[in-house]
């Protein structure tokens, strides 16, 4: 999972200092991501160097850390991304979803929707090759199978994210968006 | 072949409304195989009765093979229906007392062709389907797989260019659907507009374009990618 993404998630809520932020990443993967506080600063400081957060000492002791535009461009960005092979782990897709539902201003249903264009699309080609390929070439039909049910699952996985996050829209609803707002990248 | 522009269709009126499809633009044009994914309850079938005239739409216009439909009198539509639309169902909808020949040529004595000739022509369409020697059997006889075939070449007899199918492989195991969608789509490349609408991946995967329906709106629909040989390039080679 990607550490910088998940931070710039974090803070696209409100700004955070980095052990609040060590804790809340802890918190929301169940603790099966433990993350010393020593990644969480190098992190920070990689994206602050790439202009993704910025950071504000006013405030006392600790450093407060907030998003940029261009860190929540990135974050809208990476959540919308197809995964770079076209045989994606779900896991992976999985957490982007659960991700995109804490996101002020990204409606996580065109994110799902985005994925499963992009599978449906991989799907079309297999079948078109299935459909232009000699029906006799059984080991071709075999492996093509094998694809397209496991691609189906994970299309349907997305159907019933959809289903769900339609009857229950998520934690992010009625929180204050603190972060920018996204721009063209999100679809109506 | 189809052209719907701006399609809106609303039922009940007050607090009992439900809006059932939003402006929604479809075009599909022969040859091409076009399906419609979307949850139930999103519009895709009442999409498809709009598409085949047997429902209006509240709004929006529907051309088939270039005729407004909203001008045309009961008789006219109806016959526009039996000459150039042709339906598929999930559960194939033949009737039990005719043989497959006798469905198939169904539509053409419905719209007054003499027996004989639609009996020519039916046989005709039952061999294109692979299906010569089960033209005298009833649909009890038939499995599921030859039952849908006989369905749609009652869909696609005496000339008939656009093809509505809801569901059409979804009573079938998953091999005979994909018979069912590799001759819809061999049916289509032969000059006919189809449109599939269904909730089931593989399925949908089988059209030349994939639009999605979600509350009624069309949000998105599929572009084509690259051949599939690249996809598997780290596994199977012939």
């Amino acid at each position: 999972m990607s550490i910088r993404h998940a931070l710039l998630a974090l803070l696209s809520e409100e700004p955070k200092f980095g052990l609040k932020l060590q804790q809340e990443f802890e918190d929301r993967t169940g603790e099966v991501w433990p993350l010393n506080v020593g990644q969480v600063y190098s992190t920070l400081q990689r994206l602050e160097r790439d202009g993704l957060v910025a950071s504000d000492e006013s405030h006392g002791p600790q450093k407060d850390f907030s998003i940029t535009q261009d860190g929540f461009d990135e974050l809208v960005s990476w959540l919308r991304t197809p995964l770079p092979s076209d045989i994606p782990p779900r896991d992976e897709l999985v957490i982007k979803v659960l991700v995109a539902v804490q996101v002020p201003g990204v409606n996580v249903r065109d994110i799902i929707q985005a994925h499963r264009r992009h599978l449906i699309e991989t799907m079309q080609r297999f079948t078109h090759l299935k459909a232009d390929s000699n029906q006799s070439d059984l080991g071709l039909a075999l492996v093509l199978d094998a694809e397209l049910f496991r691609l189906e699952g994970v299309v349907r996985w997305l159907d019933a994210a959809d289903t769900r996050l339609g009857q229950n829209p998520g934690p992010k609803d009625g929180k204050a968006a603190t972060a920018p707002q996204p721009e063209s990248k999100v679809t109506s | 072949m189809l052209s719907m522009r701006a399609i809106s269709k609303v039922y009940g009126s007050g607090p009992t409304e439900v809006r059932a499809l939003e402006r929604v633009d479809l075009s599909v044009e022969r040859g091409e195989l076009v399906a419609i994914m979307g949850p139930s309850g999103s519009g895709k079938s009442t999409l498809l009765t709009i598409a085949g005239s047997l429902e209006e739409p509240t709004s929006g216009e529907v051309m088939i093979d270039g005729k407004d439909i909203a001008g045309m009198s009961d008789n006219d539509r109806a016959r526009l229906r039996r000459r150039s639309v042709g339906y598929v169902f999930q559960h194939f909808n033949l009737l039990p007392g005719l043989t497959a020949a006798e469905n198939v040529a169904l539509p053409l004595e419905l719209d007054g062709i003499p027996a004989q000739q639609a009996r020519a022509s039916a046989l005709e369409t039952v061999d294109s389907l692979g299906l010569t020697d089960r033209a005298d059997h009833y649909p009890d006889d038939l499995s599921g797989g030859e039952r849908q075939r006989v369905a749609i070449g009652r869909a696609v007899v005496g000339n008939r260019r656009l093809l509505l199918a809801d569901e059409p492989s979804g009573a079938l195991d998953s091999v005979n659907g994909e018979s069912v969608m590799r001759l819809l789509r061999e049916t289509c490349r032969g000059g006919v507009a189809g449109v599939v609408v269904t909730h089931d991946s593989q399925l949908a995967a089988w059209a030349d374009r994939v639009l999605f329906l979600r509350d009624g709106r069309m949000v998105d629909q599929t572009v084509p990618g690259p051949g599939a040989e690249s996809l598997l390039a780290g596994g199977y080679q012939e």
